[in-house]
């Protein structure tokens, strides 16, 4: 039984935030260890006894995978800490990666009420503390599976949605195959984000505690090449498919210059570092080449994770060039601010406009111009317009493009009757049901780019929606016969 | 793990794979690529199908050692494995009876020509298929080629065998003499493709060429493959490997083929240095 919290609310209420501890800015600028070290035992129950435990916990209509928070937090007060985060992983079940990459202040954290006034309770790291607790501790228990069934189910994709998604499957008692095109497991989540910000031994751990449910992965598989999803339906057994493949076709300006070398789409160069250990060369043989001066051109996440590992590779100067101002950013307020305090330079109100090659073919300069806000354009931001007669010249040897990324094409084009939007994404209902009876998607592929934490809402609504088919064809085939 | 079946050596630096790979070996179709990667710290390359064996399992490659991963690769033998190997990648050629055809591999471009070759023989052709090599070591699959081409000719730059000259030298000649030549098939260094594609343009003969750019991840991830075909961009990973010969900007991507120059010298002479007991370390 959990103990109530033992302060009065005006006494929790003067308890101040708890800050994480963090690798030193100068220090971790050169190097990719993890910046935050989230919080310790002390501050993760000091933080708890903030809760004010409110009847309506604003908190979980905030959290996209409605996880009890409330609840896990109460099990933290009683330091029941591996209680926690098994409260945690009854709606969520990649604790450890969603208590490092969940933008929580836009979140859960958002609309706690202690926010309103004070500052709000520190959500995200209480659940990175307990979901690292149990992994250093080593006391983690895969689920019981109570229900056995015999329907195969394929998950596309082994980024949060589909992990998500083969989770919750095979906790329903499914039998579920995980296929990956890459060589390692992850999708974004390897590739994209960085050592820095999810180490990639948290990943494989989170990965191994999916097998431990019965998952299997299969990795080198590209659906679409290797096999088709009709092959899927017809030769290999699956009852119900869901696709959870990404955005991972990089977008490029469409600049002059962007054939040079040195320039690079933000999945090429956080690939090589993130997937291919490129920051490791010549140890890993997958190189990379960055200049003295780099700039990364994009405001998102995607952006501030390549000016950051930019910088850690080495670049004197490392640029950030944005043509919104900073309150437009989509980027998380936390990584924009550990980005300045490693030294990155915000170009703000800037837009690239051609890339100027040295006599080598290689990137000498981008010329760019500086920008104000106009009138509010479609998506509600103010539209950015060129000042005249504003150009200017950087000179920097390595760009990064971060401008987004659209569906990757290879599934949508070898199955036939799979509604596509213009945007190249999959057309869903919300029940993340696509056009073909059967085949689901959900994530980055249906979205066209979000978060991880969207992603994992999808995989778990699939789950749920193809355990709904399943059972609704299982009974239909029943009545017949 | 992927296990190499079996290991033969074609000419000196090239080797024939046959590797264990059932799945890619099921659906190979003619200009597929695979991407492999040898060990934990290695590179992701591309190299072109060169066959397989739906029955058995197996894929063939034709591996030239030019750089570190394809010399360590070249140095495995019969039984060893491969850590990672994914496909089948790309557009698969297309193929349709174009009447005659002209098939023509430089080096161990060769290689990716000959299931292409087949494949329009099969369809109906009439292939005239031209070898080219720096010397007479460096041919690769003469009988192979000789079985599936109605004429074949072979070109040396030093005339050590067949025709002193490049193949466009012969490719000429065919164009000359032989009427009604509906495509040019064209596999080999870039250089080469180019100059093939510069000579069919005023005979307006549709040229496919087989275009090899970095690339990280083959599957259309990484855009490091962009090459500027017609004005546009495109993907070589997806979108190819294989483009209208007459619309690909070669110079732009031979210079983007140079990028990684340094590094490549760098990792290729750590890994001599290891094969003769250096450390990598001593090199840092």
């Amino acid at each position: 039984m959990s103990t109530i919290n033992p302060l009065k609310p005006s006494e929790r209420m003067k308890i101040p935030r708890q800050e994480p501890l963090e690798q030193d800015a100068a220090a971790r600028s050169v190097n990719f260890l993890e910046v935050s070290f989230g919080f310790d035992m002390d501050r993760t129950v000091t933080e708890a006894q903030r809760c004010l435990d409110c009847k309506t916990p604003y908190c979980v209509d905030g959290c996209p995978v409605g996880i009890d928070i409330p609840g896990f937090i109460k099990l933290v007060i009683d330091k029941d800490y591996v209680g926690a985060v098994r409260k945690i992983r009854e709606a969520n079940y990649l604790p450890a990666i969603c208590g490092r990459v969940c933008p929580q202040e836009t979140q859960c954290e958002e609309l706690c009420v202690m926010g309103k006034k004070l500052t709000p309770v520190a959500i995200g790291k209480m659940e990175r503390f307990v979901a690292d607790y149990e992994m250093r501790e080593k006391l983690f228990t895969p689920p019981v599976i109570r229900d056995h069934r015999e329907e195969k189910v394929a998950v596309v994709g082994s980024g949060p949605a589909g992990l998500t998604c083969a989770a919750e499957l095979a906790q329903k008692g499914y039998k579920v195959t995980v296929f990956e095109a890459l060589h390692a497991v992850g999708g974004v989540l390897r590739y994209g984000i960085p050592e820095f910000r999810l180490p990639k031994e948290i990943l494989d751990i989170e990965t191994e505690r999916i097998k431990a449910l019965g998952v299997e992965i299969l990795t080198n598989f590209v659906v679409g090449r290797t096999a088709t999803i009709d092959e899927f339906f017809d030769e290999w057994g699956f009852s119900a498919i869901f696709l959870a493949t990404g955005a991972g076709t990089p977008t490029f300006m469409g600049i002059p210059g962007e054939s040079l070398s040195g320039v690079y789409s933000a999945n090429e160069f956080l690939t090589r570092v993130n997937l291919m250990g490129a920051y490791r060369f010549p140890d890993y043989d997958t190189p990379i080449r960055i200049g003295r001066q780099v700039a990364v051109i994009g405001g998102g996440n995607t952006a501030m994770d390549a000016v950051r590992t930019a910088k850690r590779l080495g670049a004197e100067e490392a640029y950030l060039i944005y043509r919104r101002s900073r309150a437009e950013m989509p980027a998380r307020q936390e990584e924009i601010h550990h980005a300045e305090q490693e030294g990155i330079k915000l170009l703000l109100l800037t837009n690239p406009t051609r890339i100027i090659a040295d006599d080598q073919n290689w990137v000498a300069g981008i010329e760019c111009q500086k920008m104000e806000l106009g009138e509010p354009d479609e998506s509600g931001r103010r539209r950015p317009v060129a000042v005249k007669g504003s150009e200017f010249v950087l000179p920097v040897q390595t760009i990064v493009e971060a401008i987004g990324q659209k569906p990757n094409p290879i599934i949508q084009s070898t199955t036939p009757g799979l509604s596509t939007s213009k945007r190249g994404t999959v057309v869903t209902d919300d029940g993340q049901k696509t056009s073909r009876p059967g085949i689901f998607a959900g994530g980055d592929l249906a979205r066209g780019g979000a978060t991880v934490i969207l992603a994992m809402r999808d995989g778990k609504n699939a789950a749920a929606a193809i355990h709904t088919y399943l059972t609704d064809r299982r009974s239909s085939t029943t009545d017949h016969a | 793990m992927y296990r190499i079946i079996r290991a033969q050596a074609l000419a000196p630096t090239v080797t024939r794979f046959e590797i264990e790979a059932p799945f890619i070996a099921r659906k190979r179709k003619p200009g597929n690529f695979v991407m492999i990667r040898i060990d934990d710290h290695g590179e992701r390359i591309p190299l072109t199908l060169a066959d397989s064996d739906p029955a058995a399992g197996t894929i063939t490659i034709i591996v030239q050692a030019i750089g570190k991963t394809t010399k360590q690769l070249c140095a495995k033998k019969s039984g060893e494995s491969i850590l990672d190997v994914v496909g089948p990648l790309g557009t698969p050629t297309p193929i349709e009876d174009h009447g005659k055809v002209v098939c023509v591999g430089g080096g161990v471009g060769t290689a990716e020509l000959y299931p292409i070759t087949r494949a329009l023989k099969e369809a109906g052709n009439t292939v005239y298929s031209i070898v080219g090599a720096r010397s007479r070591e460096l041919v690769i699959l003469e009988h192979e080629m000789q079985a599936i081409s109605d004429t074949l000719f072979i070109t040396t730059d030093d005339g050590s065998y067949g025709r002193k000259g490049f193949v466009t030298d012969q490719l000429k000649e065919l164009l000359d003499t032989v009427p009604g030549i509906g495509a040019v098939f064209a596999i080999g260094p870039l250089p080469m493709m180019r100059a093939v594609a510069n000579l069919t343009r005023p005979y307006a003969v549709h040229t496919l060429v087989s275009l090899n750019t970095v690339m990280v991840d083959g599957t259309g991830m990484c855009g490091g493959c962009r090459v500027t075909v017609n004005g546009t961009m495109k993907f070589a990973c997806v979108d190819g490997p294989e483009f209208d010969g007459h619309t690909v900007d070669f110079d732009e991507l031979m210079m983007r083929n140079r990028t990684y120059v340094a590094q490549e010298r760098i990792s290729e002479e750590l890994h001599v240095c290891r094969l003769t007991g250096e450390t990598r370390e001593a090199h840092r």
